[in-house]
């Protein structure tokens, strides 16, 4: 019978120092050279990570009471509005909410990057009053010390691979795939390939709810499936899905981040995001997880979209590989066209060589996922009434 | 080997008349063309750079054009980049066609190259961590 591992084995290996750990990067040879059966004799986990702009994400705030007590109904930090639609003094700031007094080059991002920086923020909040919270308004500077419970819940990090994004138009489209210039003068694309999380589990086997993963260079989990998680996507014969496909939403306690893994970002004429570092262990359980943590960017697709039409199903002109985009040109009807990342492979890098560090000094321990994320079909579109 | 960059402003009375040539042709300067706007009848800029030749020829080949009644300003824009904040994203290699901003495959770290920057300023903007400006 082949081998097989355990959670619980590699983290014993873990515990008494005797686990081997590579980054997806490093398996990928190994795997070429040696086949899965002799890479799982002597590995045990593989760090996979990713460093892209992810709108979908912001933090959780519980503030304290004041005295006397206030029940905030409106909520702003910088100036950036909060969701104050919960408890008294709960609030959910979303990482692209715009500052009222500046607008975009200023939003909910750059208010949690300012706090995981250590840096105070202006809180304002206004509310009605009641019998039990009389207050009306206040306002106080707030850091990370003086709040009780600030934690990132994204709703959708970690996007299975994205398209790559072209513009037919004469006019340069600002998107949030960048600045695509015009008669398909670039193409953009947004993942980090070979070292993407869910590229490395293309089927959600040991990436479930429950997961402890690095966020914003502290530690965090897998809560749930991201939003528009769409496991039905197209996929190759690896398994691996051609365009956006399984999706996560994570958690992690802001204090224990760091600024280097979470950084606000300005898209030119689009809008905020926050730029977000996730690192995903991947424990070598049996010879078919070694196959899937093989893959390489040669083996990785994208699907190429026409971004000058603005419709919900864009006109596909195609699929290219990883290996072709980090080349830097891609050929699309004979056409060739320079591309650019958008998220940092130098970061994701960075985090997978972290991750690997923290987990060889024995400080960060496996789990493995109390349920699988869902496999159903793929994400409904919003229909309109007919009037 | 001397180089300079300038802007050159081009009353209207002159958009029509080859100038540049005379560059080439009397100083043995050669010219690179980094951005040109020419309608004939309006005011033309022109941005080049000189080289090829000593400082000497380029300096002569200025007061040629200043004689002409070609305004001559040096280009004292340049972008700056602050790299301590630079997260390596590449958004920025997406608007710069000459190249001067490039991921670097080996390091995957973004490399800046001065010297192929046209200051075309493209990539102030498309910086999403707004750590490129121009310098005056």
């Amino acid at each position: 019978m082949a081998k097989t591992k355990t959670y619980e084995e590699i983290n014993e290996k873990i515990k008494s120092g005797k686990v081997t750990v590579v980054t997806a990067e490093e398996i990928i040879p190994m795997v070429k050279e040696e086949g899965p059966a002799a890479v799982l004799e002597k590995v045990d986990v593989v760090t996979t990570a990713t460093f892209g702009p992810m709108c979908s994400s912001g933090l959780f705030i519980n503030f304290g009471h004041s005295d006397p007590p206030i029940k905030m109904a409106k909520v702003w930090l910088n100036d950036v509005p909060a969701y104050a639609g919960l408890a008294a003094v709960d609030a959910y700031l979303g990482a692209t909410e715009l500052s009222e007094s500046q607008g975009v080059v200023y939003g909910g991002a750059h208010v949690i990057e300012e706090l995981v920086a250590g840096k105070k923020v202006t809180l304002r909040a206004i509310a009605g009053g009641t019998d039990c919270y009389p207050r009306r308004e206040i306002e106080t500077k707030v850091g990370l010390e003086d709040l009780n419970q600030v934690y990132l819940f994204n709703p959708r990090n970690a996007y299975q691979n994205y398209a790559v994004a072209v513009n037919s138009t004469g006019r340069p489209l600002h998107t949030y795939m960048g600045t695509l210039l015009p008669h398909f003068g670039n193409a953009t694309y947004s993942s980090a390939g070979e070292l993407s999380p869910l590229l490395n589990d293309p089927y959600y086997e040991v990436i479930g709810i429950g997961t402890r993963i690095l966020l914003g260079g502290g530690e965090g989990y897998v809560a749930w499936e991201g939003t528009q998680h769409n496991p039905a996507q197209k996929r190759n014969e690896n398994g691996t899905p051609m365009g956006a496909a399984g999706t996560l939403a994570v958690i992690g306690d802001l204090r224990g981040m760091k600024r280097d893994y979470l950084r606000a970002a300005v898209f030119h004429r689009y809008g905020v995001s926050l730029y977000v570092g996730i690192g995903i262990p991947i424990p070598l359980l049996n010879e078919e997880i070694v196959r899937r943590v093989g893959v390489s960017n040669e083996d990785l697709t994208a699907t190429v979209y026409d971004y000058g039409v603005p419709r919900r199903t864009r006109p596909n002109l195609g699929v290219v590989t990883y290996a072709e985009l980090r080349s830097g040109e891609i050929k699309i009807n004979n056409r060739r066209i320079p591309t650019a990342p958008l998220s940092s492979l130098y970061k994701a890098k960075q985090i997978a060589a972290e991750l690997k560090e923290r987990i060889i000094n024995g400080r960060f321990l496996l789990t493995a996922p109390v349920a699988k994320l869902p496999f159903r079909d793929g994400v409904k579109p919003l229909r309109e009434e007919v009037k | 080997m001397a180089k300079r960059r300038v802007v050159l402003t081009f009353p209207p009375e002159l958009t029509e008349k080859p100038i540049t040539y005379h560059l080439v042709k009397d100083y043995d300067l050669a010219i690179n063309i980094l951005r040109a706007k020419i309608t004939p009848g309006e005011e033309g800029k022109l941005v080049l750079e000189l080289s090829n030749g000593s400082a000497e020829m380029i300096e002569k080949g200025l007061d040629f054009l200043v004689k002409q009644g070609v305004g001559v300003e040096a280009v004292s824009r340049e972008i700056f980049l602050t790299e301590e904040e630079c997260i390596h994203c590449g958004a920025c290699t997406a608007v710069c066609q000459p190249g001067a901003l490039q991921v670097d495959p080996e390091t995957a770290r973004l490399r800046f190259d001065k010297e192929r920057c046209i200051v075309c300023e493209l990539c102030v903007p498309a910086c999403p961590l707004g750590i490129i400006k121009v310098l005056f």
